[in-house]
């Protein structure tokens, strides 16, 4: 067991391509980190790192306490589980668990102590003798991950390895992992595009964009605080709602559109601000609110999803798109005109330079 | 549907016929006594000689110095054969293997470098391979029959795409787990192409087994002619009764013909095994 440290690691392909730009990360012992980003963001690049499969162009990788730049894959102490599972295709189930201990020098006895205990763990004691194409997907991924486990690594790395499964399948691998992972306690490093595998798996979420860390956090932390507006717009779904706004007088007007009964003291004189679905209300007839912002909106298409609906709609001229949760029981009209609402705390800005976050504390009071 | 399955079906039995027939024919003949041939022709019933006709084939010894049988030029033909397939393959896989996984400077035109050697059968460079065999004193040897035709682009070009085609994750995999290169190729690459394995055997020995021109320059030793390239020569000196030894000439073409034809027959299932499911 051991923790993992990247210091301000970089990676540039040969081609010039500028993978990862300086990423900063630790990683404690026992933690689960998850590298969330869209595809091309440099995440399998990181891990590669990593794992050894991929050298480091600048900065330092350190495992335990030792830094591993210069060190094989094989003797880094790790495992690693791939999207498309990558197992032997001409070995057995239990020569998959197997080969790696062997090549270690391991003991006949204590390798089939360990594949066998790693298989009833992972409930694939059945087919040990089978070769991995008679395997469904579920069944290869649990190979590869008996393929990790019986190694008893210091770390995990895995790189999308629930991308190739059916949806069903994935949210059951999904809770396996983590209970897995809890249970044995081994720092795990883990990719994914899927905001949701994301949230779900981790300790501690990174999210990255364009080679750079755009925030670290846990789940809740990231999600309730998007350090940006990439962060706001990549995690959650249905996306946080982005309206540009504008300074108007004592307040704030949405640009080109109607006013928000805000007021607030940054010096910024335009900003943007964001709404999550979730935390915009509907207003229910001429109903007097003290919520520092209420917008007229015109209903353009419903999605109910059984336990809720998700109303898309524009805000007035401005044309702006605007989605809105609602319960599921609720009937709306298309072109129907809904008043929506939201509490202070909820609202989230961000400079409409940079997109970073701007800190609120004390700076907003209801007009 | 079931007028174009009996066309299909025409064809392909008249094809068959068409390479069959002679066979047939020539084993047959084989098995009638020369004085009956020279009066009939050739035969398409069996004639009750086989068993003297093959022993004296394979065991009396022919030729000029009378120092050769059949027997030797079979397993003349079967060193020939196996150890231009088998020589073949190693090399090749080795080739393929360093062009594909290891990044050296000019890789890929030393790769083409060999591919354009396609463009040099061994007709066409026959003499310098001669002068070279000869240069080094290999004439009348198994390494110098063997050794100068081993190189194969064709070869090199099939385990390059082979290999190509295994994916990236598995040589990776083997990373991690500790496979060094030497582990990787023996304990992953080798068993992942032996369906590539058997086919390049079929087609090399073979091959190897029909040469004709170069056996027939680098051997002047009767000892190691091999059949195809003796037959002719020991026949020869046979023909001086009056009578052609028309069926042990038969006997021969039919020995000769039959290893490849077990080859074929006996990889035939893994070769389509080996095209029905892939392993990857
Ligand atoms: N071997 C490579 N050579 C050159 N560029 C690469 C290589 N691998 C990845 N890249 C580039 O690096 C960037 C990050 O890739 P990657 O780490 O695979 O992204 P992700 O896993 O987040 O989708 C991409 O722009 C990709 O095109
Ligand atoms: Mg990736």
């Amino acid at each position: 067991m051991a923790g993992i440290s990247l210091n301000n690691v970089r990676k540039t392909y040969a081609g010039g391509v500028s993978a990862v730009k300086g990423v900063s990360l630790d990683i404690e012992d026992g933690e689960f980190i998850v590298l969330v980003g869209p595809s091309g963001c440099g995440k399998s690049t990181l891990l590669r790192m990593v794992a050894g499969l991929e050298t480091i162009t600048d900065g330092e990788v350190t495992i335990g306490d030792r830094v591993v730049n210069k060190i094989e894959p094989a003797d880094r102490d790790i495992a690693m589980v791939f999207q498309n599972y990558a197992l032997y295709p001409h070995m057995s189930v239990y020569n998959n668990l197997a080969y790696g201990l062997k090549n270690r020098g391991i003991g006949k006895a204590e390798i089939d102590r360990r594949v066998r205990e790693a298989a009833r763990i992972l409930e694939i004691a059945d087919y040990l003798d089978r070769k991995p194409r008679a395997l469904s997907g579920g069944q290869r991924q649990r190979v590869a991950m008996g393929r990790a486990i019986v190694r008893e690594p210091a770390a995990f790395l895995f790189d999308e390895p629930l991308s190739n499964l059916d949806a069903k399948l994935r949210v059951q691998m999904r809770i396996e992992i983590k209970k897995l992972q809890k249970s044995l306690g081994t720092t795990s490093l883990y990719v994914t595009h899927d905001q949701l595998e994301a949230m779900t798996l981790a300790d501690r979420l990174v999210v990255l964009n364009g080679g750079q860390v755009e925030q670290i956090g846990t789940p809740i932390d990231v999600y309730e605080n998007p350090a940006s507006t990439f962060v706001a717009s990549f995690i959650g779904s249905p996306a946080m709602n982005l309206m540009e706004i504008e300074r108007s007088g004592e307040g704030w007007a949405l640009s080109r559109g109607e006013g928000l009964s805000l007021t607030c003291s940054l010096n910024e004189t335009s900003a943007i601000l964001g709404l999550r679905p979730e935390d915009l209300h509907i207003i229910e007839g001429d109903g007097a609110i003290n919520d520092p912002l209420m917008l007229s909106v015109v209903v353009t298409a419903v999605e109910p999803v059984g336990a809720e609906s998700y109303v898309h709609a524009t805000l007035g001229e401005t044309g702006q798109e605007i989605i809105v949760r609602a319960p599921g029981k609720q009937h709306f009209e298309v072109g129907s005109v809904l008043k929506v609402a939201a509490k202070k705390e909820k609202l989230h800005f961000f400079s409409s330079e940079t997109g970073k976050a701007i800190a609120l504390e004390g700076n907003l009071q209801p007009a | 549907m079931k007028r174009e399955h009996i066309f299909d079906h025409l064809i392909l039995i008249i094809g068959a016929l068409f390479m069959i027939v002679p066979v047939v024919v020539a084993f047959m003949t084989s098995t009638h006594d020369a004085v009956s041939i020279y009066k009939n022709g050739l035969q398409l019933t069996w004639g009750g000689h086989f068993e003297e006709t093959y022993r004296a084939v394979l065991t009396e010894a022919g030729g000029f110095t009378k120092s050769v049988t059949g027997l030797t030029m079979l397993q003349n033909s079967l060193i020939l054969g196996l150890g231009f397939a088998i020589g073949k393959i190693v090399i090749s896989m080795l080739a393929a293997y360093a062009i594909v996984y290891f990044r050296f400077p000019l890789g890929t035109f030393f790769f083409w470098i060999i591919f354009s050697t396609l463009l040099l059968p061994l007709e066409v460079r026959i003499l310098p391979s001669y002068e070279i065999v000869q240069g080094l004193g290999m004439m009348n040897s198994y390494s110098g029959l063997i050794v100068p035709l081993i190189a194969s682009a064709t070869g090199t070009f099939y385990f390059r795409q082979f290999f190509k085609s295994v994916p990236d994750e598995l040589v990776e995999a083997a990373r991690i787990d500790g496979a060094g290169p030497v582990k990787f190729f023996i304990d992953i690459l080798v068993p992942l192409s032996k369906t590539m394995i058997a086919a390049i055997f079929i087609i090399m020995f073979v091959y190897g087994w029909n040469q004709y021109l170069w056996p027939t320059l680098i051997t002047t030793d009767e000892t190691f002619f091999t059949l195809v390239r003796g037959m002719k020569q020991i026949l020869q000196v046979w023909i001086g009764a009056q009578i052609p030894d028309t069926n042990q000439a038969m006997a021969l073409a039919v020995l000769a013909m039959l290893p490849p034809v077990i080859i074929v027959v006996v990889f035939q299932s893994w070769f389509v095994k080996g095209l029905v499911e892939s392993e990857k």
